[in-house]
């Protein structure tokens, strides 16, 4: 029981290792960069995870409403301008990779690696 | 509330609007001169800081009027007053001698958003040194970052691209990892603000969170601080980048993030973890040891000049390491020193090589022959600036080896082998740089460059000056070992 | 004027000078080579003006600035400085009136450069002089190792580019290596560097530490010569004469044998050091250097590289006369220093004055040269006669101080490295005297007389002044009875 209690950090492991391997193996610099969304993706699961107090609800304060329990707002709003983060570096990287495409011809890793062999 | 008490947060908040108005500038000049105001305005407001830190003051600020630890806190000590000063002071030297530079490397139609991306670096660099809060340093490194990898892409050339690809993955994984970190601290704290979570984390019961907390924020910072063997995206980042990029990056970059790990071991973790000085240490110092040897020797057999210095520069970070991690007053004020000075001496450095690029279409060792026959003063400042990455006495660069090797030999046996480590290395800094010198000196020049002259006249100047500072806190070297001393002070005062 | 200004002037004069002689040379060469001997000349002036002041027992001081709290760049004249800086700075001029024949007579390619550099190296060489502590004895010792790289280098051609790296790696890699950790080692151990009379490390290191640490100053002084870190100073015999006869037989090797000694008087204290077992190496290893130099010298060809194998035999004589650790044998050593100077600039400035008239470099060229060359054969007669020893010479008088020093201590290895040395010189030296003056030569020789008038000059000068020296050391002598006060006999 105790294992499962933690599902979501579970996942959240899984996905943090798949991305990784992703980053790592992949050759092709978009799957790369997918690799790399999904990454980051798991650590906003992980944030996501933590706020919920169990038995809360959404942390608005309503009339005659007391003693209400709340899940923690705080890591919601962190996750919101993690997510700005991510998703602004994953268009980064999108773009350096069309520029790559532009000169290069090719997002594959190992041949832009050799195009700039010197002859 | 008077004027002086606002700086902390004016440091980031003058370049961080100044950035969309550049935008909306036409007129590349213009841009420039914002840009270069702007960060003249932000060095001048790191000085005010520096010289009220050197009074004692601690300037604590409060985003929006809200007390910490609930609202966001900003300060700065002696240790980033430091950091601050070589910020603001590499981005003022680069935009005002760098234009000549910048005009040749990027497009002009790209020009205000290249310098709009400049205030961003800017001010996240910045905002890393001020805040203080976790969460706030995540989001500023990557303010910083982003704006970084699009001023590393936009120099002409293409191999750029690819690096600057590669620094953006992996800088990515060490902010995720950091924010891993700094995630899981607040499940066990409930706090963001570094100096509340030192409190805290001594009422946490299980340590484990926290030592994996510890390993997480430790390996995502060495990775943007570019600490061996995570240093691989450095080298060609800094080689392919537009030259002053370089200047600045290289300069600062690195260091801002070697700071906010130290802030982290030493503010929160060091107290509170058992044994974590001992882990710090002995996890640190072989990779400390291992850079400043093995990227030394990558050095001695790099042809192309950035890219030798770039190797170089994954060496001095070793060196700025091995002083923190003997985890004593005198290694910390090492470190602190040659934050300093390694700033000094490497963007002197990447000055002179802008002024030979402007002349040079390659800047592989063997198309510099006679260089210094046809740019001698760039090439003194680059020798003066050499001289001081050796460590040679005169220069910045010794202040700082010399607390360095004072600092081992407090040490004992372990000490001493320290010690001729770092005489080792200096040694293979001495030839590294020679090498360069004795292309540009006594080789005969190539026939295409006969017809070279001096470096444009305001880089010229910029270089010299830059030089001339290496002279200066050489000799007078008060003020960097006042900040230093007391920001290792400081660092240690946490420990009891 | 005061002395506190006569210093800096002293370091700054060769420095104006060097940026006179850069503006000069844009104007003629005449007027570039009567900047560098004014320079000189003024150097010489004001070096000689303090004199008096160090005689009388007075030690004038400048602090410049303060690099690190308690490391200073300061300066303070002692005796054995203030010699150094008399002696350095007399023979600049004679140097450059020679140098203006040899570089002329040569046609010579970057004479400015040159003459520049050799300011600059002049003023290293006041500052190792004057330096009040290790560290700006240190910093001093740098410059003159840079600023000598582009003298040894001078004709660009590959194999004296290479030298010249033989050159610059031996000096920076043992100053860097071992020097520096040595004077940081001393100021961590003794809180200071400045050089003090009767010593700082005086119950402050003990045992075999104290063996180590002399061991990376005197081999951390690569400029000393002692073998094994002696390679540089044969390699850098590729450079033009002047620069051999005043820096590589007066100002940089003196600054190296100089800095050893005053490591051992000021920073250990003889009396400390005598009392050491763990520092009794140090006459052996000298010792060693001075017989194996000679016996290497013996079988040179070369002219030039005889006498630099000589001149490193001679180096160690001062450093082992350090090392006997007895008052009368510290004044030998200096005596030695100024003995020694006169001597070998003389050799060397015959061995140049041969090279401008005949182009001859090899010693059996030389058969009967000294009928074409009598006064340059004359006067590297008395050079030669000065390095063996014999009266009415100035090598005489040091080695009479060095073996009363030796007699002193009882130190007998140091009678018989004397005397052996002493046949081992004549045995390379005699040979070429009679091979210059009774031999005949083999073929016809074409007729090429004296060397240009300024280069016999000053041999002339030099020869009269190792003759002279034997008869007027007065001064020197009391002088240099001043660094031994104290010490017990």
């Amino acid at each position: 029981m105790e294992v499962l209690g933690y599902y979501n950090y579970w996942v959240f492991a899984v996905l943090l290792m798949i991305g990784f391997y992703a980053v790592i193996a992949r050759s092709n610099l978009i799957k790369k960069l997918l690799g790399l969304a999904i990454f980051q993706s798991a650590v906003f699961l992980m944030y996501i995870t933590m706020n919920k107090v169990e038995g809360g609800t959404a942390p608005i304060i309503q009339k005659g409403v007391v003693d209400q329990i709340f899940s923690n707002p705080l890591p919601q709003v962190l996750i919101l301008t993690a997510i700005v983060v991510g998703v602004s570096t994953t268009a980064l990287g999108l773009a350096i990779v069309v520029r790559i495409k532009e000169t290069y011809g090719s997002i594959e890793e190992h041949e832009i690696f050799e195009a700039d062999l010197p002859k | 509330m008077n004027f002086s008490e606002h700086l902390p947060a004016l440091q980031v908040v003058v370049p961080l609007l100044s950035a969309p108005l550049i935008v909306l500038l036409r007129s590349n000049g213009l841009a420039w001169a914002a840009a270069t105001a702007t960060s003249l305005m932000a060095f001048a407001i790191a000085v005010a800081i520096t010289l009220g830190v050197l009074d004692g003051q601690t300037f604590p600020y409060s985003m929006g009027g809200w007390p910490a630890p609930y609202g966001i806190a900003l300060g700065v000590d002696s240790f980033s007053a430091i950091l601050l000063l070589i910020v603001s002071g590499a981005s003022s030297f680069a935009l005002l001698g760098g234009r000549p530079s910048l005009n040749s490397q990027i497009e002009a139609h790209r020009q205000p958003l290249f310098y709009a991306a400049w205030m961003l670096a800017l001010a996240g660099l910045s905002g890393i040194v001020v805040t203080a809060d976790a969460f706030n340093i995540f989001v500023f490194m990557e303010i910083s970052s982003l704006a970084s990898y699009v001023l590393i892409a936009g120099g002409p050339d293409r191999r750029a691209l690819p690096s600057v690809f590669k620094y953006l993955v992996m800088g990515t994984i060490g902010a995720t990892f950091y924010l891993i970190g700094i995630g899981l601290v607040y499940m066990m704290t409930g706090t963001l603000n570094l100096a509340d979570m030192e409190v805290r984390i001594q009422g946490v019961a299980d340590q484990s969170p926290i030592l994996v907390a510890a390993g997480f924020i430790t390996i995502g910072l060495a990775l943007k601080a570019a600490v061996f063997p995570l240093h691989a995206w450095l080298p060609n980042a800094y080689t392919y980048a537009p030259h002053m990029v370089t200047v600045f990056l290289a300069a600062c970059a690195t260091k801002v993030s070697l700071y906010v790990l130290l802030r982290f071991d030493f503010f929160v973790f060091q107290q509170n973890l058992a044994g974590h000085a001992f882990q710090f240490a002995t996890f640190l110092m072989p990779l400390a040891v291992l850079a400043v040897v093995v990227a030394s020797a990558y050095a001695l057999f790099e042809r192309n000049l950035k890219r030798l210095l770039a190797f170089s520069s994954v060496a001095q970070i070793g060196y700025i390491l091995l002083g923190a991690s003997l985890v004593s007053t005198a290694g910390l004020t090492a470190s602190g020193l040659h934050v300093f000075n390694h700033a000094l001496a490497k963007g002197t450095l990447f000055l002179a090589v802008a002024c030979l690029a402007m002349r040079f279409s390659s800047l592989h060792l063997q198309d510099l022959s006679g260089a210094a026959k046809s740019m001698p003063l760039t090439m003194a400042a680059f020798c003066i600036a050499g001289l001081s990455l050796i460590g040679v006495p005169g220069t910045a660069g010794f202040i700082s080896k010399w607390y360095l090797i004072g600092a081992a030999l407090n040490e004992g046996a372990l000490g001493i082998g320290l010690a001729v480590i770092i005489v080792l290395s200096s040694l293979m800094a001495v030839v590294y740089i020679w090498r360069v010198v004795e292309a540009a000196y006594f080789h005969t020049p190539n026939t295409s460059a006969v017809n070279i002259k001096e470096a444009p006249r305001e880089l010229l100047i910029i270089t010299l000056l830059a030089a001339l500072a290496n002279i200066y806190f050489g000799v007078n070297s008060a003020v960097p070992v006042a900040l230093a001393s007391d920001a290792a002070n400081l660092l240690m005062g946490h420990l009891q | 004027m005061s002395t506190e200004k006569l210093i800096l002037g002293a370091l700054l004069a060769p420095l104006i000078g060097a940026v006179a002689i850069g503006l000069g040379a844009k104007l003629s060469d005449n007027v570039r080579e009567a900047a560098t001997l004014i320079t000189a000349l003024i150097l010489c002036a004001i070096v000689w003006t303090i004199v008096p002041e160090v005689l009388a027992g007075g030690r004038p001081q400048l602090t410049l600035a303060e690099v690190v709290p308690g490391i200073e760049i300061a300066f303070r004249i002692e005796p054995l400085g203030m010699l150094f800086a008399a002696l350095a700075s007399s023979l600049w001029i004679i140097n450059s009136i020679y140098s203006i024949g040899y570089m002329r007579g040569n046609k010579e390619k970057n004479q400015t450069r040159f003459y520049i550099f050799f300011a600059v190296a002049l003023s290293a060489t006041i500052g190792i002089a004057f330096s009040a502590n290790l560290f700006t004895l240190f910093l001093f010792y740098e410059l003159l190792t840079l600023s000598t790289y582009p003298l040894v280098s001078h004709k660009g051609d590959e194999n004296s580019v290479r030298s010249a790296r033989v050159y610059l790696g031996v000096l920076l890699t043992t100053s860097i290596g071992l020097l520096l950790p040595a004077i940081i080692w001393t100021y961590l151990v003794a809180g200071t560097g400045d050089f003090t009379v009767g010593g700082i490390l005086a119950g402050k290191l003990q045992g075999p530490a104290v063996g180590l640490l002399l061991g990376l100053f005197v081999f951390g002084v690569g400029k000393a010569a002692v073998m094994p870190v002696h390679r540089w100073l044969p390699a850098a015999m590729v450079a033009p004469t002047p620069v051999s006869a005043l820096l590589h037989a007066v100002a940089v090797v003196k600054a190296g044998v100089f800095t050893v000694t005053k490591v051992i008087v000021y920073i250990f204290g003889v009396d400390f050091l005598f009392a050491e077992p763990s520092g009794a190496w140090l006459l052996y290893a000298a010792a060693f250097t001075v017989i194996s130099a000679s016996v290497v010298a013996l079988r040179q060809q070369n002219l030039k590289r005889l006498l630099a194998y000589s001149t490193i035999a001679q180096l160690s004589y001062v450093v082992m006369a350090a090392a006997i650790l007895k008052p009368l044998a510290e004044i030998g050593a200096a005596v030695h220093i100024v003995a020694h100077a006169f001597g070998k600039i003389t050799l060397f400035f015959a061995a140049g004055a041969i090279y401008v008239a005949s182009k001859k470099t090899e010693v059996h060229q030389l058969r009967g040269i000294g009928h074409q060359m009598p006064w340059t054969m004359g006067a590297f007669t008395i050079g030669a006669l000065s390095m063996i020893g014999v009266p009415p010479t100035g090598g005489f008088v040091s080695k009479w101080y060095i073996l009363a020093g030796a007699f002193q201590a009882d130190n007998y290895v140091a009678v018989a490295t004397i005397i052996l040395s002493t046949v081992l010189n004549a045995a390379y030296f005699l040979p070429i005297i009679y091979l210059a003056w009774f031999a005949q030569p083999k073929a016809p020789q074409a007729d090429h007389g004296e060397a240009p008038f300024p280069a016999v000059f000053a041999l002339s000068v030099t020869a009269l002044l190792t003759i002279g020296f034997f008869f007027f050391n007065g001064p020197v002598l009391e002088l240099e009875r001043q660094i031994v006060q104290g010490v017990s006999p």
